[in-house]
């Protein structure tokens, strides 16, 4: 009785309406509650919208409903052990929470990681920003009811996570990032794999460019609309290709390059307008960039170590523990205790599909962390979907949120 | 003058119910293949098998499914108006099937010696007839959405509203073209008419308006804004479950059928084959289903590749372009026909 009527008191507390007064008596505005199990909220975003015949006057997005206590959980796991949990916050992007973790650790750790693992890594980065974005294209297409690109995106996807299972032996939520590098060197016949699917994805891409970009239907329910300008967005702290469609080329590869990224040359695609249209296209452009990271690193990929050589943070090698009792001594403290992190505080953002993804960590000299924090792009840019589909058609809401691509386990964490 | 009905020879009162029996066993015969049909070459587009499982081919799908939608539990919102919500869905399948009477399968043919259209009526009022139906049809949609007491329901019952009207009024010009050149408005006459020439050829812009608002009559992709999965998740039918579920899905299948046997028969010639062939009478009906099964094919193809039109813009579509052109093409028409 007590939570269920509390929760029904807070839902009345939000504002439905903005709009109530001066509406005459022949018009009025209709509540409509759009999830939390609405097959496009893409997971458990709900939304209360007020409408006025077709047309949304406002959103009222309500968040929690997979709040899984990530960050807290990872508190009370030694360092090496929170990796597999803050993989899982936003599931389709599980190298960049890793690599955000990870990152942040090794700040902390003064760590130097071989330039072997910072090219596996941004592989494996650049393979999981493909994948992200072709979730995101076959779910958004599948929402302005384009049924088929969901077959044809989740084809490819389906490409990519073999290549995961490959290198790591998961498909999803592969803890491949360790603190200190990657947890093997890739398997023969890897890199072969990878140059298929980097020489076939941008005729891929061309193709989901043929099926909708040159549909008049799809042009027509693109372009033009929900347009947000850049001041709006970076006064509401929105990043990722959100930003960058309205013309900001702000992208933390280029702007702060981490991993060795310096060394590649790629483009940052750019909008002009800021509509659906450029957030389609700066997405669907930026596959192709992808590709080509990919492919420089495969290429360029040099020799030596894949981790780090710090015994008090990496494991050994397995075959060290039959034959050196340091190594032994070595993995069982490891094992049970994992290491130590000297006092301090670290902010490390990348640039994950959605935006920038920054995670926060504080050691308190320790073998746990005292506190992780991630700042989740899909939390910070679902802010700016209310300013984005105000008086536009409730379908247009559907494909904005498409468009704004949430993923609700980073949201909620 | 042009009577109601001019059923210009007499067929027993056995002979009728034994070809309204025949039609509507066949017809519901086929649908659950159509169903199976559908899914497989949606398959196929995408890239995926479609059903295989269950029996043959997967033919033995859409039984398993009957029996269990059937054996759902008739489940309604507590907001629902009980009566209008299990009428609904009884009226869309009714009308659906009363279309199916005007879909002439064959000529006149000699049946157990008995002279016998191969058709359930031949009224002189032919597409009247089957628009009239549509008209009631609307009642299913939108007394169903209305009935159910949910939001989703009843926007989907106001687009369906809005879209029906709109776009009734444009396949009903497109077909006067037609109907002026054959100068009958017995089907079986339109057929016979078409010997020389099909009408696809002379009215193709007729055609195409028919076609295009035959989509949005039967709410099929890229006019489907009334179920509309992705925003209303399923508009009309959001509440339907079970029987009233599958009333509806057969509803939409039956008038797919209906209007593609519109379409072979104003446009493709009905039974007449091109080049001269003249194959027996028995023939006939299976010439209509297979002309049929193109334009099922056409809406299964769009489906797959289409995306959705916006609310707005399907009604700027519908009144802006498709209305005037199919004046503009009835006004040539009848300046062609009367020099």
């Amino acid at each position: 009785m007590s939570t269920a009527s509390d929760y029904r008191k807070r839902e009345e507390s939000v504002t439905m309406s903005t709009e109530s007064a001066g509406m005459g008596e022949t018009h009025e505005l209709l509540t409509l509650n759009i999830g939390p199990h609405h097959p496009a909220t893409h997971g458990v975003l709900r939304l209360i919208a007020t409408l006025e015949g077709e047309v949304v006057r406002d959103i009222k997005p309500i968040i929690g409903y997979v709040h899984t206590g990530i960050e807290k959980t990872a508190e009370q796991k030694a360092y090496w052990k929170a990796i597999p949990v803050v993989e899982r916050m936003d599931y389709l992007s599980y190298y960049f929470n890793a690599m955000a973790y990870c990152g942040a650790v090794e700040t902390l750790l003064g760590l130097e990681i071989p330039p072997r693992a910072q090219y596996l890594r941004v592989i494996h980065l650049e393979l999981n920003r493909i994948m992200s974005h072709l979730v995101w294209l076959g779910t958004s297409a599948l929402d302005l009811g384009a049924m088929s690109m969901f077959w044809y995106c989740f084809r490819e996807r389906e490409a990519i996570l073999d290549l995961f299972e490959m290198s790591s032996g998961q498909r999803m939520h592969t803890r491949y990032f360790q603190i200190g590098g990657v947890i093997e060197d890739i398997p023969v016949g890897f890199a072969a794999k990878v140059q298929k699917f980097v020489d076939e994805m941008p005729t891929r891409a061309d193709q989901y460019a043929d099926l909708l970009e040159k549909n008049e239907i799809v042009l027509s329910r693109l372009r033009d609309t929900c347009t947000l300008d850049k001041e709006t967005l970076l006064g509401l702290n929105v990043t990722g290709p959100l930003l960058r469609a309205a013309g900001v080329p702000w992208d933390l590869r280029k702007a702060k390059p981490y991993s060795s990224y310096e060394h590649f040359d790629f483009k940052i695609p750019v909008g002009s307008v800021g509509d659906n249209y450029d957030r389609f296209r700066v997405r669907h452009a930026e596959l192709y960039e992808s590709t080509r990271i990919i492919d420089q690193a495969l290429n360029g990929l040099p020799d030596g170590p894949h981790i780090a050589d710090d015994r008090k943070v990496v494991l050994p090698p397995r075959h060290e523990l039959a034959t050196s009792m340091e190594a032994l001594i070595h993995h069982f403290k490891l094992v049970t205790e994992g290491f130590r992190v000297p006092e301090g505080e670290c902010y490390y953002p990348i640039e994950s599909p959605r935006g920038e993804l920054g995670c926060f960590v504080r050691a308190d000299g320790s073998a746990k962390p005292a506190r992780v924090h991630m700042r989740d792009p899909s939390f910070v840019n679902l802010q700016a979907t209310a300013p984005m589909v105000k008086d536009s058609y409730i379908a247009d809401l559907i494909a904005t949120l498409a468009m704004v691509d949430p993923v609700l386990g980073g949201v909620d964490r | 003058m042009i009577g109601l009905a001019n059923i210009d020879y007499f067929e027993p009162w056995w002979m009728q119910i034994a070809k309204a029996l025949v039609i509507f066993g066949v017809i519901f015969g086929v649908l659950p293949i159509l169903t199976v049909y559908e899914r497989k070459l949606l398959g196929r587009f995408q890239h995926r098998y479609g059903p295989n499982r269950v029996g043959p081919f997967g033919l033995m799908q859409p039984l398993a499914e009957i029996v269990k939608f059937a054996l759902k539990e008739p489940f309604r919102p507590r907001t629902s108006m009980g009566f209008l919500f299990r009428l609904a869905p009884a009226i869309s399948i009714m009308t659906a099937v009363g279309g199916l009477a005007l879909i002439p399968w064959g000529n006149v043919q000699d049946i157990f010696g008995t002279r016998t259209g191969l058709y359930g009526i031949d009224v002189s009022v032919g597409p009247l007839y089957v628009f009239a139906l549509g008209g009631i049809s609307f009642y299913g949609i939108v007394l169903g959405g209305w009935a159910s007491g949910s939001k989703y329901s009843f926007l989907g019952a106001m687009r369906a509203a809005a879209q029906l009207i709109s776009y009734e009024v444009s396949q009903g010009l497109a077909l006067v073209g037609v109907l002026i050149s054959a100068q009958t408005l017995s089907l079986t006459g339109i057929v016979n008419a078409q010997r020389g020439m099909w009408y696809f050829i002379p009215q193709i812009v007729g055609f195409l308006i028919f076609m295009v608002a035959s989509f949005a009559e039967t709410n099929r992709a890229p006019f489907d804004l009334v179920e509309a999965d992705g925003e209303l998740g399923g508009g009309y039918f959001t509440e339907y479950g079970g029987t009233g579920f599958v009333a509806y899905l057969f509803a939409e299948y039956v008038n797919m059928l209906v209007v593609s046997g519109m379409a072979a028969t104003l446009f493709l010639g009905g039974w007449l084959l091109p080049f001269g062939i003249h194959p027996p009478g028995w023939v006939d009906p299976f010439v209509v289903l297979a002309k049929m099964m193109i334009f099922m094919t056409l809406f299964i193809w769009i489906r797959a590749t289409l995306p959705r039109l916006r609310y707005d813009q399907l009604m700027s579509f519908g009144w802006k372009i498709l209305l005037p052109l199919a004046t503009v093409n009835l006004l040539v028409t009848a300046i062609v026909v009367v020099h």
